[in-house]
């Protein structure tokens, strides 16, 4: 499983990042994500899934 | 078509959405309403349907075109006023909450903590030494979020009763035009000025920051500056408040789930969410104008009509949230709308989170026989103002 992010569509709202700082985190200039683990594996999958499913703007998918 | 219901609705219980917003999204799920200026709108009752609504580019935010459903009487922006990012759609909308996003990082709220936890502490020493019963508002849920976005702007905190009288007058929902529109330009007009004096020599702070940054950009303007600080502040102390007093009510009338925070903290980020979800006190702050025809749940949406987007009818669905009408602290509510949902949700929504954690595990922890100084179907509830909330709080312990 590899996670895409969009930095276009990102909206920086932080969710990903409050869902598994492990995986995610912000740019300092202007919010945006940045993924630090594209490749997780074990119980950060499920919390991956939840940050696809919680991101206000979509920027998030998962290649399967 | 005639419209079957007019907006806004009553509630007839403090403690859930007006009747009507479940026999709409239980029967008729985007439906026509009439609006106070005579005007009509969709409204859009269902998780899912809202999620869609807010994440499409195919609806506007622009509260400044002419066809923008008002939700009060007169409108409230004139044509002319100073954009800000929640008026801007794409492409505009991204570089200029771009601008400012950098300053409201999960990261860099952290690093607020200390800070923000001093000031409840502050807040909590004073209703403590103060008369019994207290008021929870004016001691506590006014000033937390009022000193947090005043430090953070860099706005002296002794202007904060002058912000707190307008911003009051510009979400009452009796407020008549011109009484909104003189609030409106006293801030906004004190916000110039001030930015005026950070101007030579930019602060450290975040309008000083910005003043660099947007100069660096070749972006800086003055009068949008302003506008985005006016943004800030009133978004950054009304909404916190309200959502400190009620939430308060909620845990004393629910004893057993304040129980549960009490003896695991870890959990309070968990109650956040749920109390956030349980109240949506912003909830019809997400309307949109349509300007390309689209079909939402069945529904054609045609070009140039109003939507609104109801958060709370939607924080309710049950098709998201099973026993929606309970109050569940553990149920894990962080997929709702109460931050409204795509490119427009809430920037200061991290520090929120943040200011009510630290508020709800000092207050509760400091204050442990804390409780209502009043019956609740005696609490002043802001029933007239757009921003759901409490006027007072009467508390003793």
């Amino acid at each position: 499983m590899k996670i895409i992010a969009d930095t276009g569509k990102c909206v920086g709202a932080g969710q990903c990042v409050l869902t598994e700082p492990a995986l995610f985190d912000q740019s300092e200039d202007d919010g945006t994500v940045i993924v630090l683990d594209d490749q997780p594996e074990g119980e950060l999958i499920e919390k991956a899934r939840e940050a696809v499913h919680i991101c206000p703007s979509q920027a998030l998918s998962l290649q399967e | 078509m005639t419209a079957v219901h007019e907006f806004p609705m009553t509630r007839t219980c403090p403690f859930a959405p007006p009747a009507a917003y479940e026999e709409i999204r239980e029967k008729d799920p985007i439906t026509r309403v009439g609006l106070p200026d005579g005007g009509q709108a969709w409204v859009v009752t269902r998780h899912e349907d809202v999620r869609t609504v807010l994440n499409d580019r195919r609806f506007s935010a622009d509260r400044q075109h002419p066809d923008f459903p008002q939700l009060v009487k007169g409108g409230f922006r004139r044509q002319g006023d100073e954009r800000t990012m929640i008026t801007m759609d794409a492409p505009e909308h991204g570089p200029a909450r771009k601008a400012v996003l950098g300053e409201f990082t999960v990261r860099r709220m952290e690093a607020l903590r200390p800070r923000i936890q001093e000031i409840v502490d502050e807040q909590i020493d004073a209703l403590l030494a103060g008369p019994k019963p207290g008021d929870l508002v004016e001691a506590l849920s006014l000033p937390v979020p009022s000193l947090v976005i005043c430090e953070m702007l860099g706005v002296p905190y002794a202007e904060h009763d002058f912000f707190q009288t307008h911003t009051a007058k510009l979400i009452k929902r009796s407020t008549t035009p011109e009484e909104r529109r003189a609030a409106f330009d006293m801030i906004r007009g004190y916000l110039e000025e001030l930015i005026a004096e950070k101007e030579e020599n930019p602060p450290d702070d975040l309008l000083g920051r910005q003043i660099v940054k947007l100069r660096e950009d070749g972006t800086y303007r003055r009068a949008s500056l302003a506008a985005t600080g006016f943004l800030l502040l009133v978004a950054g102390h009304e909404t916190t408040a309200n959502m400190i007093s009620l939430s308060t009510v909620a845990f004393l009338r629910n004893p057993e789930q304040l129980a549960a925070i009490k003896a695991d903290p870890g959990k309070t980020l968990d109650a956040v969410e749920e109390m956030l979800r349980y109240w949506t006190i912003v909830d019809a702050a997400t309307a949109r104008l349509c300007v390309e025809d689209v079909e939402v749940g069945g529904q054609l949406i045609r070009a140039g009509e109003g939507v609104l987007a109801l958060g709370y009818a939607a924080n309710r669905d049950p098709r998201a949230f099973e026993n929606a009408d309970e109050l569940d602290i553990e149920r894990g509510a962080r997929h709702h709308v109460a931050f409204g949902f795509g490119p427009h949700q809430c920037l200061g929504q991290n520090l929120a989170r943040m200011e009510l954690q630290i508020v709800f595990d000092t207050l509760f922890r400091r204050v442990p026989t804390l409780e209502l100084a009043a019956d609740v179907d005696d609490l002043p509830f802001k029933d007239d103002a757009n921003i759901y909330g409490l006027y007072r709080l009467p508390v003793t312990w």
